[in-house]
């Protein structure tokens, strides 16, 4: 982060320094608007080639930009890798899975509460484990999801180990829109809104605090960030938006299982995207997942779905001797 | 003169190794006090549980009339005690304007009613205070030894504290600049900020503290006036053997 600011910050020092406290070189609003802009012509773009599965894939990749991004506010940010990405987003699943069975609530209240329960899981982890630093903080989140896991295979008013079917409504709530169409609309308001907030948090106080934990947590503690405060404040959000990711896959796939809901291809994924974009800043999650994701839709359908895990292996080894700082890294210093 | 800082009968052990020892310590406002001691007599071990890194197990750290007991050291930092780590720990991917602005957005702003009305002319001031003002957008990675010294008393000031515990800012650093680096805290303590000095380079101490408190395997064995201080038996024989 810290690079990337520094290098957009030199040619005019005193007004961008000045600028960057109240919402970044560009205002927090204009930057939206532009991401709507952006979202708009995504959208109006899938409608143009008129075919179902650019949408069916489509949702896929904007729900990785969502959890790259949500990994990223922990990862990229605060430096604490999360390798339970899994765990937040099949939460999310099933508490859309549980609520379809309850109360039939639209699909973007099931959001926001796959979001909340995501994110106090996220506090509540963060709470027990981000006293471990490095590798162990990781390990944690590892065995968090092993657990939650476990929990969901041997619940089965949500369908256990043999899994849950979900029948789509009959209507489609909006203008008549394809029910994957309307998925895919969903996902990309989630990904507006993450993208959002991420990058509304990396030029804010909150932003500095979190880059001061990445480089040096003493001494951040010292200079009096709230160190502990901080990081669950990261827990929770990065959660929050896994869960809101994850909330939508019960209608997507109409069939889930613990196997493939707490997959370990979104752990994998959600962290080899960011890396490949670029953790600095919130355009590095976003570049990693169209890279990554719609490579992997492309060689499912033409090659093997198998190729697709391979594909990311090859790419973070390459990325990782070629551009350890991403592909954000090649554009600044 | 009222005391700022009130410590009584402060301990401190890892697991059987008793690092600090029933330590009895007052330091007046606006005081130069030099710490001394041999290496692993504990000097670090105080500063870490007077700024809260470590806590301590037994004892009382006062501070400006607040007891700093259970407070983590963000709190205490807000509260106006600022430390320089000995090895300098600046934030690693920000140029030294924004090392500066870490302080100023999470201490100062954290006090109540307080605000930094231009935060870029205080970092670039700050940094002119220490003659960095030409690297304000560098990252600490280009920086000598001795700027990456001042960068770390720069940042410490940056929190606006009452009391700074500078450790060991002078180590390794060459006869001018520990001078550079003395003229610096003079003219700290000048302003009214009140210094604790842990040092080796006893040239400089014996220059800047007005009152010297020596440390031996985590007791205090002498306390007064620096030239006195340094001709007793017991700190002699610690130094030098007896």
């Amino acid at each position: 982060m810290g690079d990337a600011r520094a290098s957009n910050a030199q040619p005019h020092h005193a007004p961008a320094a000045s600028a960057r406290v109240r919402g970044g070189p560009m205002g927090n609003t204009r930057f939206v608007a532009g991401l709507l802009v952006a979202a708009a012509a995504t959208f109006g773009a899938a409608r143009l080639v008129d075919n179902a599965y650019v949408f069916f894939a489509g949702y896929v990749v904007l729900q990785y930009i969502v959890l790259a991004t949500a990994w990223n506010i922990l990862g990229g940010y605060t430096g604490y890798v999360n390798f339970g990405t899994a765990a937040f987003f099949a939460l999310g699943a099933y508490t859309t899975v549980a609520l379809h069975k309850l109360v039939p609530l639209p699909l973007p209240v099931m959001m926001l509460a796959g979001g909340v329960i995501s994110g106090a899981i996220g506090l509540g982890t963060g709470y027990l484990t981000l006293r471990l630093r490095g590798t162990f903080f990781s390990i944690a989140t590892l065995a968090m999801a092993v657990v939650v896991q476990t929990l969901i295979t041997n619940w089965s008013f949500v369908g256990g180990s043999r899994g849950a079917y979900i029948v789509r409504p009959e209507a489609t709530p909006l203008f008549g829109l394809d029910y994957v169409q309307y998925l895919f609309l969903l996902m990309l308001g989630l990904s507006v809104i993450a993208v959002g907030v991420a990058r509304a948090i990396e030029h804010s106080r909150l932003g500095y605090g979190f880059a001061a934990i990445r480089d040096d947590e003493l001494a951040a503690e010292a200079n009096g960030v709230p160190t502990l405060r901080l990081k669950l404040i990261a827990t929770a959000l990065s959660g929050g938006f896994m869960g809101m990711a994850g909330a939508p896959l019960p209608y997507y796939v109409t069939y889930l299982d613990p196997a493939s809901g707490f997959s370990l291809s979104y752990a994998v994924n959600t962290i080899a995207m960011p890396l490949i974009g670029g953790t600095g800043s919130w355009l590095g999650p976003i570049l990693g997942a169209v890279l990554l994701g719609t490579l992997q839709q492309v060689a499912t359908v033409t090659i093997s779905s198998a190729l697709s895990l391979l594909l990311v292996g090859v790419l973070l080894v390459g990325f990782v001797v070629a551009a350890p700082r991403g592909i954000i890294g090649w554009f600044s210093r | 003169m009222s005391a700022l800082l009130e410590v009584r009968g402060l301990g401190k052990r890892f697991g059987g190794f008793v690092a600090l020892n029933d330590i009895v310590l007052e330091v007046a406002d606006g005081e130069r006090l030099g710490l001394i001691g041999p290496n692993g007599s504990g000097k670090s071990t105080l500063v870490n549980c007077l700024c809260g890194t470590l806590r301590n197990e037994s004892g009382q750290v006062r501070f400006a009339g607040k007891s700093l007991n259970g407070l983590s050291a963000h709190e205490r930092s807000r509260l106006g005690l600022a430390r320089s780590f000995q090895l300098p720990r600046p934030f690693g991917t920000m140029t030294l304007a924004e090392n500066l602005r870490i302080p100023i957005l999470y201490a100062v702003h954290a006090r109540d009613g307080v605000r930094v009305a231009d935060v870029p002319l205080r970092c670039a001031d700050l940094l002119a205070m220490v003659g960095l003002a030409d690297k304000a957008d560098r990252l600490p990675r280009d920086l000598t030894q001795i700027e990456m010294r001042k960068l770390e008393l720069a940042r410490a000031m940056a929190s606006e504290p009452r009391l700074l515990i500078a450790d060991e800012a002078m180590a390794g650093l060459s006869h001018q600049e520990v001078d550079d680096i003395l003229a610096l805290l003079l003219q700290l303590n000048a302003q009214g900020i009140t210094i604790i000095m842990i040092e080796h380079i006893m040239r400089a101490v014996l220059a800047f503290s007005q009152r010297l408190v020596v440390l031996v395997a985590g007791r205090k064995i002498a306390d007064g006036a620096p030239q006195d201080v340094v001709r007793q038996p017991n700190v002699v024989e610690a130094y030098l053997g007896s």
